[in-house]
């Protein structure tokens, strides 16, 4: 052993060229983070492709653009719920009880707003506030007592539900007015073709735009960064792809303002988890609790943070989703929705196991859930074939996960 | 058995002058358990210094008193000829000690940029990464780290290049002053010979080290001096260059007579290599050291 003092020295880091990653380099690093397991959304949107070829052999109804405007719609609410669940998976935690939280505030809103006659502002702020407060509880117990959280909002599930029939007392069931704005923004307000344009553009520019004063930023300090090619062609991928999903739509009713809404949380997590400190501590908790608290991360606020973030979503969920009803009954929130909900997060390609996925999975899993739904609902069959069939997209998605964890173990990237 | 310290080799006095960080008298009980009495310690800048013991010997409390996990009963801690105290983790990386511990505590799905700045990111609202990354590449050229690339997750890396990253996150702190548990331990050939260029290159920037290892090799290869450790106790400072393996073996064990120098006679019959009859304790009763468990040239984690 003692010959290591002589051993000579380790060579030198092979000097990274601040090489420029044009198309090519992109699109290899791609495919090797793929066979290297780190799968990213190609799997779902492969089996999102599979589900709409299917669903539009059997019935042609499917990809009419009257049945995708309603199938963008019926995705919101459980969709911002699925947002939520993103967070707890993240740090490694689960929420059992999304289902009844946003079934509690969707009684909350209508009994405030119908019953007491409160403005609807008052009775959203109260319902989301009671999501909030739900997670800060959670996250008190969480913390304080260290009972695991599959446990704590187990029990939440049942309590909230049992909150939630209270609440609506013998009636059972309370409709929200049709001329209301809230059951308007839900159901009838579409975004005019040329703004949804215009939002197009903005969107497609604002990519460009950012990667190009990233690739700026890069390049002066030496580092490699995507080509101008690459950076353009990106955006004009968008462009055109969003256009025509605009121009599609609109031929029906086009684009919801929930569904814009619902794009906006998306991006406004996908911000906060990608590009701020806050976020680096949600994956750093949810890959190494210890490497967290070591590196100075105040593990419990993040851990209270993801709780209250996952309940006031799952109660601004259980609003977009009375509001789409018209109504706040003792079923909402019950049924599919808990499991729709953590099922979108998980088809979405946010690992089961802590720190891995983003804010895109929650869309991209309810719209595979969705589609499900929708094209079973088209051929006619009941609830009882759309359980199984999203059982088991569930079961091949989670089964894909673990596949994949155990590929990013052998090639090292765990 | 007495645990007087009988140094073979006068302890080089320079760091009696230019000590940057001095503990004197520290001792540590935790309820009727004294894992450290009275133990004396110095550190010089661009020093590197060994501390190495049996299991038990109170090498990991030492270190934990040092990195402020554990305050000390009794003591004084000097840093930078001022006397300190180190109540708690965060106060000594204030001072400018660093610890790398033996599990390293590196989040593996996140990227060697995001491991480096945990905690301590750029900007909080929008990440400066380009500031980040460029810092990191920095660092890591300077220390000659051999990574594959600063964005692979730091699942794609080796041990030793881990360990490369956990002491390059420490740096980043600019300490003066850098601990490292067992920081060969577990790692092979090659990367050990990595991590000990590193540790070369730490001293080059003139930090103090203090490197607890149970491998003899690795402490004779990179170390200055050698404090031992025994029972709680110091058991000598020794010259690394003029101390052999086996009488480092016997310090830690308290005897010359013991199971590894006994093998090590077995394997050399012809009795090459300094004589142990000079050694410390050659005298003791040769019942005791088949209690010591010995783990001097071993490399389990068996440490506490």
């Amino acid at each position: 052993m003692s010959d290591l003092t002589t051993a000579p020295p380790v060579e030198r880091a092979p000097a990274e060229e601040p090489q420029d990653r044009g198309l090519r380099a992109t699109l290899a690093g791609m495919a090797d983070r793929v066979r290297g397991g780190d799968l990213g959304v190609w799997p779902v949107v492969a089996g999102l492709v599979v589900i709409w070829t299917v669903m539009q052999i059997l019935n042609p109804v499917f990809l009419s653009s009257a049945n995708l405007v309603n199938l963008a719609m019926e995705c919101v609410p459980v969709g911002v719920i699925a947002l939520g669940v993103v967070f707890m998976l993240l740090v490694g935690q689960i929420d059992l009880s999304v289902g009844s939280v946003s079934g509690l505030s969707a009684a909350i809103t209508a009994v405030l707003f119908v019953d007491h006659g409160m403005p609807a502002v008052v009775a959203l702020v109260a319902a989301a506030a009671a999501g909030c407060l739900i997670g800060w509880f959670y996250a008190q117990v969480f913390n304080r007592l260290g009972v695991p959280s599959f446990v704590i909002t187990l029990a939440g599930l049942l309590g909230f539900l049992g909150l939630q029939l209270w609440i609506l007392g013998p009636k059972g069931s309370i409709n929200l007015p049709f001329d209301s704005w809230l059951v308007t923004f839900a159901q009838l307000d579409f975004v005019p073709p040329w703004l949804a344009y215009a939002l197009v553009a903005a969107g497609a520019g604002a990519l460009y735009w950012t990667g190009h004063a990233r690739a700026a930023a890069r390049r002066r300090a030496g580092l490699p960064a995507t080509t101008e090619q690459t950076l353009v062609l990106r955006s004009a991928v968008l462009l055109a792809g969003l256009a025509v999903a605009v121009w599609y739509l609109s031929r029906d009713r086009g684009v919801g303002w929930m569904f814009v809404l619902f794009l906006g949380l998306v991006l406004a997590t996908h911000y906060v988890l990608s590009r701020t400190k806050y976020g680096k501590s949600v994956y750093a908790v949810g890959g190494n609790v210890e490497a967290a608290r070591r590196a100075g991360i105040n593990v419990k606020a993040v851990y209270t943070s993801a709780f209250v973030v996952c309940t006031t979503l799952a109660a601004v969920g259980g609003i977009l989703a009375a509001a789409r009803l018209a109504a706040s009954n003792q079923s909402s929130g019950g049924g599919d929705v808990n499991l729709n909900a953590i099922a979108a997060a998980v088809i979405g390609g946010t690992s089961l196991f802590g720190g891995r996925g983003n804010a895109f999975a929650a869309l991209l899993g309810i719209v595979v859930i969705q589609s499900i739904s929708s094209g079973l609902t088209l051929l006619n069959l009941d609830s009882s074939y759309r359980f199984m069939v999203t059982g088991a997209v569930l079961l091949l998605a989670v089964a894909l996960d673990s596949v994949a964890r155990r590929s990013r173990r052998t090639h090292g990237r765990a | 058995m007495s645990p007087t310290p009988t140094p073979t080799a006068p302890a080089p006095a320079a760091a009696e002058d230019g000590a940057l960080l001095s503990l004197r008298g520290i001792s540590k009980s935790f309820g009727a358990v004294a894992a450290l009495t009275g133990v004396d310690l110095d550190v010089a800048a661009g020093e590197v210094v060994a501390l190495v013991g049996d299991n038990g010997a109170g090498k990991s409390t030492l270190v934990k008193v040092l990195s402020g996990v554990h305050p000390p009963d009794a003591g004084t801690i000097t840093f930078e000829s001022r006397e300190v105290a180190v109540p708690s983790p965060a106060a000594a990386q204030q001072l400018g000690i660093a610890t790398v511990f033996q599990d390293l505590a590196l989040c593996e799905n996140l990227n060697v940029i995001e491991n480096l700045f945990l905690g301590r990111e750029l900007r909080a609202l929008r990440l400066d990464e380009v500031a980040m990354e460029v810092r990191s590449r920095e660092l890591l050229r300077q220390l000659s780290a051999k990574i594959p690339s600063v964005e692979a997750p730091v699942a794609a890396l080796s041990g030793g290049q881990r360990q490369t990253v956990a002491i390059a996150r420490s740096l980043l702190g600019d300490p003066k002053v850098i601990i490292l548990d067992e920081p060969t331990a577990a790692l092979g050939v090659a990367q050990t010979a990595e991590v000990l260029n590193l540790i070369e290159r730490l001293r080059e920037r003139g930090l103090g080290v203090i490197m607890i290892s149970h491998n003899m090799a690795d402490v004779k290869a990179v170390a200055d001096r050698v404090a031992v450790l025994r029972l709680g106790r110091n058991n000598g400072v020794f010259d690394a260059e003029a101390t052999s393996a086996e009488e480092l073996v016997a310090a830690i064990t308290g005897a010359t007579d013991n199971v590894v120098s006994r093998r090590s006679r077995r394997a050399r019959p012809s009795g090459g290599g300094p004589d142990p009859e000079d050694g410390a304790g050659a005298d003791a009763e040769p019942a005791a050291d088949e209690q010591v468990p010995t783990t001097a040239m071993t490399k389990g984690d068996g440490d506490e």
